[in-house]
C-alpha cells in the first residue's frame, strides 16, 4: 500500500476533467440522467413484477401443486384433489391445504355495479397464510354466505371496509347468490387482482356449483423442518401422474412473474426503456470523451515524444471513464432513491432500491463510460508525436 | 573521446509521399555530435531540419543510413525501443506544449515521472528544484494559462531537463519569444545542459543566439554543410 502511494503520479486523468468544470458537467448531468431513466424503468418493471405475486407470497406452504394447465392466476385450471392427498404419503410431507382459486363477479353494494375479484376458498380450520392474524378471522367462515374482505382492494369494490368498520353489515352478491363480510383482510392488488376475497370451500362450492366434484386450483404442502423442498419437489413430480405440476414456492412464484415477463409487452416496453437510457448515456459520454481526446491531441503528442507508452496514455482516458461512472453514478443513485419514495406513495408499487438493480444499474453506467472511452482512445492514435514540432 | 558520440549519423536518407509524388528531403546526411556538445542547426525553412530532428528523436521510422542515437541504432528500431529511447532524450518544441490543465509544477513532474524508482516526493521536490533553476521558483502553482511566454518556455526546458536526459533536441525554442527573452532563455538551456553534460542539437533561424554553439551546422536541400569549425572540441 505504501508503495502504491509512493509510485503514484499525477492524477492526470482527474485534473484532465476537473479543469473544464463545464464539460464535466454536462458528462455528469447525462449520466446521471442515463442512470435516472434506468432506475426508474427497472424499478418500474421489477415493481409490477413484484405486484404480480403480493398473493402468491403470502401462502404457507414449501411446496405447491397447480393444474398443468394453469397458466397464470388469472386462468387456473382445477387437477384432482386426490393428487394432493396422494402427496401425504411422502414422509417429509407435514400437511396439506387444498385451495379453490377463481375470479369471480363482485357486486359493488353502493354502485351496484360488478367487476371481478380473485376469490380463494379453503377450509376454514386449514394454515392458508403465514400470517398467524388469519386464523382467528377464518373461524367466522364456517358459516355458510360468510367472506373476508381485502381492505386493500381498489375503491372500484365499494366502501366495503369503511362500512364494515363503521360497524354496519356489508351484504353484496357473487355470482347472483348473497354474501356477508364477516371481517377484514389485508393482503394487496397485483396484477391480475383487483381486489381479493377468502372464503369457505363450502360457499366457494356454493357460489361456482359447475366446479367438478374434488377439483382445486391449488394445493398447499408444508414440510417438516429441515427437509429440502426443491428434492422433495423432484421426487413428488416423478411419482405423481403427469395432471399436476409439484412446485416450490419460489417456483410457484416464478411462474406467475414469467407469465407476466413472456407473455405480456411489460417487460419489453421497460427493458427497452431502460436501454434508451443507456444509448442515450452511451452517446453523451462518448461525446464527451471523444472531444475532450481531440482537444488534447497535441499534449498526449507531447507524451509521446517524452517516452510514455501509449498504452499509459490509454489508461488516462480509460481511468477518466471510470471517473465519470463514479461520478455520475452517485446524483443518479440520489435521485433513483427519491423518486422510488414518490413512486411508492403515488401508486402503492413495491418499487425499492434493491441491491442487485443498483449493481445492474452501476454495471451499466460502467459499461458505458468504459465501452464510450474505449471508442474515444481510437482518436489517440492520431497523436503522432513526429507531428508536432 | 571516451564517451560514445551522442548523435551519429550516417548516410542518411529521407523520403516523403510515394509513387510520382516522391520527394526526398534528407540526402546523405553525416554528422556526429558528442556528448555534451551544443550544436546548433540553421538553414531555410523546408530543408529538412525538423526532419532531421524528429528521425534523432525516435519519432519517426528511418528510411535509409545510419542513425546511432546514445550508441542506439535507430534504423529497424521497433516502436517499444524507440518510446524507450524518448526517455533519455528531452524535447523542447516551438510551442510551449505543456499540459494545460497541469500546473507548472505539474507540468515539470510529468518529466520527473518517468524515472523510475523514485517516491512521488522525491520526484515532486525534483520537479521543485528544476522549476527553481528555471527561475520559477515562485509560479509552482499557476497553470499555463497564466505564464508569459518566455515563462511556459521555461517551465517546457524544466520539464524535458527533469526526466534526465542525455540528449537535448529543440525546435525554434526561441520563435515565439521576444529577443531578450529568447537569448535568456537559450543561455539557460545551454548552463543546465552543461551541468548535466546533456548534448544538445538546436534548430534555429535566430541569428542572435548563433554564439551560444559550440559548432553550427547548415543545411541547404536535404544536405549538411560543416560551416563553421568545431570550435571548442575540448569542452566535456
Amino acid at each position: 500500500m505504501v508503495g502504491l502511494w509512493q509510485s503514484r503520479r499525477i492524477p492526470l486523468s482527474l485534473l484532465l476533467l476537473t479543469r473544464q468544470p463545464v464539460r464535466l458537467a454536462v458528462a455528469l448531468a447525462g449520466i446521471s440522467f442515463a442512470g435516472i431513466l434506468m432506475f426508474m424503468q427497472l424499478g418500474f418493471r421489477d415493481g409490477l413484477f413484484d405486484a404480480s405475486v403480493t398473493i402468491h407470497r403470502l401462502f404457507d406452504a414449501d411446496l405447491v401443486l397447480i393444474s398443468p394447465r394453469s397458466t397464470s392466476s388469472v386462468s387456473m385450471a382445477g387437477f384432482p384433489k386426490r393428487r394432493l392427498v396422494q402427496a401425504m404419503a411422502a414422509p417429509e410431507v407435514e400437511g396439506i391445504t387444498p385451495v379453490h382459486w377463481n375470479l369471480l363477479l363482485w357486486r359493488n353494494p353502493e354502485t351496484r355495479g360488478t367487476r371481478s375479484i380473485l376469490t380463494l376458498g379453503f377450509e376454514p380450520n386449514d394454515p392458508l397464510f403465514t400470517d398467524p392474524s388469519l386464523a382467528p378471522k377464518a373461524r367466522q367462515l364456517t358459516q355458510k354466505g360468510r367472506v373476508l374482505f381485502d381492505e386493500q382492494s381498489r375503491p372500484e369494490f365499494g366502501p366495503v371496509a369503511e362500512w364494515f368498520k363503521a360497524g354496519r353489515t356489508v351484504e353484496s352478491e357473487i355470482a347472483g347468490k348473497r354474501v356477508r363480510v364477516a371481517g377484514l383482510v389485508g393482503l394487496g392488488t397485483s396484477f391480475g387482482a383487483d381486489g381479493n376475497l377468502l372464503t369457505s370451500s363450502e360457499t366457494f362450492l356454493d357460489l361456482l356449483p359447475n366446479t367438478p366434484p374434488g377439483s382445486i386450483e391449488v394445493g398447499l404442502i408444508r414440510l417438516k423442518p429441515g427437509s429440502d423442498p426443491a428434492a422433495v419437489a423432484r421426487r413428488l413430480q416423478a411419482q405423481l401422474p403427469s395432471d399436476v405440476t409439484v412446485l416450490t414456492k419460489q417456483g410457484f412464484i416464478d411462474f406467475e412473474q414469467n407469465y407476466w415477463r413472456t407473455s405480456t409487452s411489460i417487460g419489453f416496453i421497460f427493458t427497452l426503456g431502460a436501454a434508451m437510457g443507456f444509448v442515450v448515456g452511451c452517446v453523451i459520454v462518448y461525446q464527451v470523451l471523444y472531444s475532450d481526446v481531440s482537444d488534447h491531441l497535441p499534449e498526449y503528442a507531447t507524451l509521446m515524444a517524452m517516452g510514455y507508452k501509449l498504452l499509459s496514455l490509454l489508461g488516462v482516458v480509460a481511468r477518466e471513464g471510470l471517473l465519470l461512472a463514479a461520478f455520475g453514478y452517485l446524483p443518479a443513485y440520489a435521485a433513483g432513491q427519491g423518486l422510488y419514495l414518490l413512486v411508492r406513495s403515488a401508486t402503492q408499487l413495491p418499487v425499492f432500491m434493491d441491491t442487485s438493480r443498483a449493481v445492474t444499474v452501476f454495471t451499466m453506467i460502467l459499461v458505458m463510460c468504459m465501452g464510450s472511452a474505449a471508442l474515444a482512445m481510437r482518436r489517440l492514435a492520431d497523436a503522432d508525436p513526429a507531428e508536432i514540432f | 573521446m571516451a564517451a560514445p558520440a551522442a548523435i551519429a549519423l550516417n548516410g542518411l536518407c529521407h523520403w516523403y509521399g510515394t509513387g510520382a509524388m516522391r520527394r526526398q528531403v534528407l540526402d546523405g546526411v553525416n554528422l556526429q555530435v558528442a556528448a555534451g556538445e551544443v550544436v546548433l542547426l540553421t538553414g531555410p525553412s523546408g530543408c529538412g531540419k525538423t526532419t532531421l530532428l524528429t528521425l534523432v528523436g525516435a519519432l519517426r521510422q528511418v528510411q535509409e543510413g545510419s542513425v546511432q542515437v546514445l550508441g542506439q541504432q535507430l534504423n529497424g528500431a521497433g516502436r517499444r525501443e524507440r518510446q524507450q529511447l524518448r526517455r533519455s532524450i528531452g524535447m523542447i518544441f516551438q510551442g510551449h506544449n505543456l499540459l494545460r490543465c497541469l500546473t507548472a509544477e505539474q507540468n515539470v513532474q510529468m518529466g520527473s515521472d518517468l524515472l523510475p524508482g523514485l517516491s512521488y516526493r522525491v520526484r515532486r521536490d525534483q520537479a521543485r528544484e528544476w522549476l527553481r533553476a528555471v527561475g520559477l521558483g515562485d509560479e509552482l502553482n499557476k497553470l499555463p494559462h497564466d505564464l508569459s511566454g518566455g515563462q511556459k518556455q521555461r517551465v517546457a526546458i524544466a520539464r524535458a531537463l527533469a526526466a534526465r536526459p542525455r540528449l537535448l533536441l529543440a525546435d525554434e525554442p526561441t520563435a515565439a519569444l521576444d529577443s531578450r527573452t529568447g537569448r535568456e532563455v537559450v543561455e539557460l538551456l545551454r548552463s543546465l545542459a552543461r551541468e548535466q553534460g546533456c548534448a544538445v542539437l538546436m534548430v534555429t533561424h535566430d541569428p542572435r543566439i548563433l554564439d551560444i554553439a559550440d559548432r553550427l551546422v547548415r543545411m541547404e536541400d536535404g544536405r549538411l554543410m560543416e560551416a563553421e569549425r568545431p570550435s571548442l572540441l575540448a569542452t566535456g
